[in-house]
């Protein structure tokens, strides 16, 4: 116990690093993957195909994978960039399908019906989205966008291993001078991801049941 | 979606057409360009120039049987892993769901309580946290924090399925006179376990996909056996091929267990229904998944 309260300052400091990993690519993969779920309902079919294999190709690839092609290949490559703008690069890149798919199913979800409704009632475009199937949609969009950034939370957790000083690496370093309370250590930093995890999670959970619509 | 525009007229065929086109040839010019800029002869710091990317000099060991058979070596590492860990996953997602919905509350909280800390932590640190702590080798602290976790995920799924299940299959089942046991092992797991095979599926390919964190471990699956070893034995120059190799290796497998996965959904679509738009999300859904499966109806008695 006293390692973990000796080394707060290196907890915290990951810790730190950990959520501006996850803020800034939540950020980033947000506004791709918004775009690429516009993209995949385009009327223009070569944008939606353009869409439908990125999705498919990013979502296929392990993040250790897309992590390691940021962190070695792209530097042997000839980009210099530091580790931790490229780690956020590879978390958007991974994290910006599955929020197009949350967004997307969201869409999805809401009965053709509705749709169908407004414009029979002579609603224009931007009147049928806007009024009718956007604020269904977004109540059923937000639980899995949550979703998604838990797992962005715990994946972050894979930068550690590319040169990025967040919370797991910081767990190896601790773990390098006090080697002799590795349990104590690791269950510090699971404390740390629980922090966030389990909180989006109640959060998940209450704005699902407050926004819950009985068709 | 289409029933938010009017339907396209003679002129606005014509634009989509063409708007098609132009995008076509748009990404056709952004892939030309990549190849280019990756096929340009590169100079080092140093002003040595070195072969671009596509040169035969980085490609020619593909020739060779010795890296061949490494590659299938890689392939067998991480199948050998996600194979004990997915028969792990699916065993300890049973005795979850099995624990999470037991009468006695003694039991019912710890083991919600173990779930949620299962479910919140990344695997990775599952991992390390085997191999330091009961200092296993590589390969059974990813097999057994690759099953522990997915299992916690199983579980929840199955939960969920046997929750989904209308009350009178276990009401029918106690007034038969099945024992409590009887009637949760017999009529609502097999239902739950068949309604929720889809998400069991779709979460053994996202365990297939983790194998690869226990890279981050030492353990030698496809990227470490393939582009770490192999490069440190035929030399930097090919660091770039090898990558490609594993890349492609790994899509050619995860894309056609997702689409299997997918065929299983629709296999067993009919007799679940079409998704309902407003149902609870099934609790499988964490960012890792690969495919997007429709959560099946919930049958309503009748």
């Amino acid at each position: 116990m006293d390692a973990v309260i000796e080394n707060l300052p290196t907890f915290l400091r990951g810790f730190g690093m950990t959520l501006g990993l996850l803020v800034l690519s939540g950020t980033a993969a947000f506004a791709v993957g918004s775009i690429v779920a516009a993209m995949r309902i385009s009327p223009i079919a070569s944008v939606r195909g353009f869409a439908a294999a990125y999705t498919e190709i990013l979502r296929n690839t392990p993040l250790t994978l897309v992590l390691f092609f940021c962190a070695f290949i792209l530097p042997y490559l000839g980009v210099r960039i530091d580790f931790f703008t490229l780690a956020v690069i590879g978390l958007t890149a991974y994290t910006s399908p599955f929020v197009a798919e949350a967004i997307r199913s969201g869409f999805n979800g809401v009965p053709i019906g509705q749709a169908e409704a407004a414009r029979s009632i002579g609603m224009s475009f931007g009147q049928t989205l806007g009024l009718v199937v956007m604020p269904q949609a977004i109540r059923m969009v937000i639980p899995p966008l949550i979703n998604v950034f838990i797992a962005l939370t715990k994946n972050t957790s894979v930068a550690g291993a590319f040169f990025v000083k967040e919370l797991f690496a910081s767990a190896g370093d601790v773990i390098n001078i006090r080697g002799d309370s590795v349990v104590a250590i690791l269950l510090a930093v699971a404390f740390f991801y629980l922090l966030v995890t389990v909180t989006l999670g109640i959060i998940a959970a209450r704005v699902e049941k407050k926004v819950a619509v009985l068709r | 979606m289409s029933v938010l525009y009017d339907a396209p007229g003679p002129i606005t065929k014509r634009r989509e057409r063409i708007g098609s086109i132009i995008g076509l040839v748009l990404i056709v010019v952004g892939l030309v360009a990549l190849v280019l800029a990756l096929a340009a002869p590169r100079v080092s710091a140093n002003g040595a120039e070195q072969p671009g990317m596509f040169d035969p000099s980085r490609w020619d060991i593909f020739t060779d049987l010795a890296l061949w058979r490494g590659v299938l070596d890689g392939v067998w590492g991480t199948l050998r892993m996600a194979g004990v860990a997915a028969v792990l996953a699916v065993l300890v997602g049973i005795a979850f769901s099995f624990g999470r919905t037991a009468r006695s509350a003694f039991v019912r909280i710890p083991v919600l309580v173990i779930l949620e800390f299962f479910r919140g932590m990344p695997v990775l640190l599952m991992m390390l946290f085997i191999l330091l702590v009961f200092s296993t080798g590589a390969y059974p602290a990813g097999v057994l924090a690759l099953g522990i976790y997915n299992g916690a995920i199983i579980g929840e799924a199955l939960r969920a399925g046997i929750a989904s299940l209308p009350r009178g299959q276990r009401e029918s089942g106690l007034a038969i006179g099945l024992t409590p046991v009887q009637t949760r092992m017999l009529i609502e797991f097999p239902q739950a376990f068949r309604q929720m095979l889809p998400i069991i599926i779709a979460q053994l390919v996202v365990l297939l996909k983790d194998t690869s964190l226990a890279y981050v471990i030492g353990y030698p699956e496809l990227l470490r056996k393939v582009v770490n070893q192999m490069s440190n034995f035929y030399g930097n120059r090919y660091f770039f091929s090898l990558f490609f190799l594993t890349l492609v290796i790994y899509l050619a497998i995860n894309l056609s267990l997702s689409w299997l996965a997918r065929y299983v959904a629709r296999r067993s679509g009919p007799r679940m229904g079409k998704a309902l738009p407003n149902t609870p999300k099934p609790p499988g859904i964490e960012g890792t998944r690969a495919i997007t499966l429709p959560r099946p109806r919930n049958r309503t008695p009748d």
